[in-house]
């Protein structure tokens, strides 16, 4: 299952490694691509990663959500192709309209790096459909706005329609209804704050991201 | 025409303020009694070009939806002036 990813990197970017490492090591091919660069290259599926896109000026996500590689991703995206945003990347898809609400800054305003325990709330998405309901995945969060919020209405359309796809057990942030990550409606487009990239490895004390990035490629496997 | 543009950009009402409550929160501690409804937002400046006033702030709404403000939780109140 050698599927080609692709990375998108920003000015500002930092969890690319990270990212490539994870991917590389559950038998994925990782390739890098570069923001200003609309050339996709034939990806199965694409990663962006965590970080400060742009320094986060103005808004985080707001500025990188016009990269030319952005808009290639949005038409990737409309055509199913597989899309994850971690972090940053979260706060990019919610800019670009791929995926509803809003990334405000965390309630206490403290910048929150810490392992945290998710619930997986639906299995249904590129990024869950290899874990099970109701599993706890034990995943670090790395965050200064994560504080998931959307209208009313937008909530009740992402849980009538099942797109909460994780939750934090204790929330760290303030999110709404304790969202910790969420897919569009045709589910090939998942954004979650934690990050699976840095649960892959027994050395850093968590190996439960890596079931998220095998679903992810498995996702990606079935797309092409 | 040159045309001076202060953009606010505000949260929507509704809409959670943790800066806004902490600096709330300081006010009292500080001895400030009576300081209530502390919201946060940000002021964005610049010169824009355009042949008259309303096409100034055509240009700026539409800058603002695009790109200036969040609309999920932010709004914008715009400001136009002759620069002079």
């Amino acid at each position: 299952m050698n599927q080609n990813i692709g990375v998108v990197v920003f000015p500002g970017s930092n969890c690319e490694k990270d990212a490539m490492e994870a991917l590389a090591d559950l038998g994925a091919t990782p390739l890098l691509l570069w923001h200003a660069d609309s050339d996709l290259q034939g990806v199965d599926a694409v990663v962006i990663p965590g970080g400060f896109a742009h320094g986060d000026y103005l808004r985080p996500g707001a500025i990188a959500r016009f990269s030319p590689a952005m808009e290639a991703i949005i038409d990737f995206a409309h055509n199913g192709g597989p899309v994850l945003g971690i972090c940053n990347g979260f706060q990019v898809l919610t800019e670009a309209g791929l995926l509803p609400g809003a990334l405000q800054k965390n309630a206490g305003l403290k910048f929150l790096c810490k392992e945290v325990e998710l619930q997986v709330e639906s299995t249904n998405s590129v990024l869950t459909n290899m874990t099970s309901k109701g599993q706890t995945l034990r995943i670090p969060i790395n965050h200064f706005e994560g504080n998931f919020t959307c209208t009313d209405e937008t909530l009740i359309e992402l849980q009538s329609q099942d797109q909460i796809i994780l939750t934090y057990r204790e929330n760290p942030n303030g999110s709404m209804a304790n969202i910790a990550g969420i897919c569009n409606t045709t589910r090939n487009v998942v954004g979650l704050m934690p990050h699976p990239e840095r649960a892959c490895h027994t050395l850093l004390g968590s190996t439960d991201g890596r079931i998220l990035l095998e679903s992810f490629i498995q996702g990606a496997h079935a797309a092409v | 025409m040159v045309y001076d543009a202060c953009v606010e950009v505000k949260l929507r009402e509704g809409i959670a303020d943790p800066q806004g409550s902490t600096i709330e929160k300081a006010t009292d501690n500080l001895g400030f009694a009576g300081i209530t409804n502390v919201r946060v937002g940000k002021c964005i400046r610049f010169q824009v070009e355009a042949g008259d006033e309303e096409e100034a702030k055509n240009i700026v709404s539409e800058l603002c939806d695009r790109f200036l403000t969040n609309p999920v939780i932010e709004e914008a109140v715009i400001e136009i002036q002759v620069v002079g």
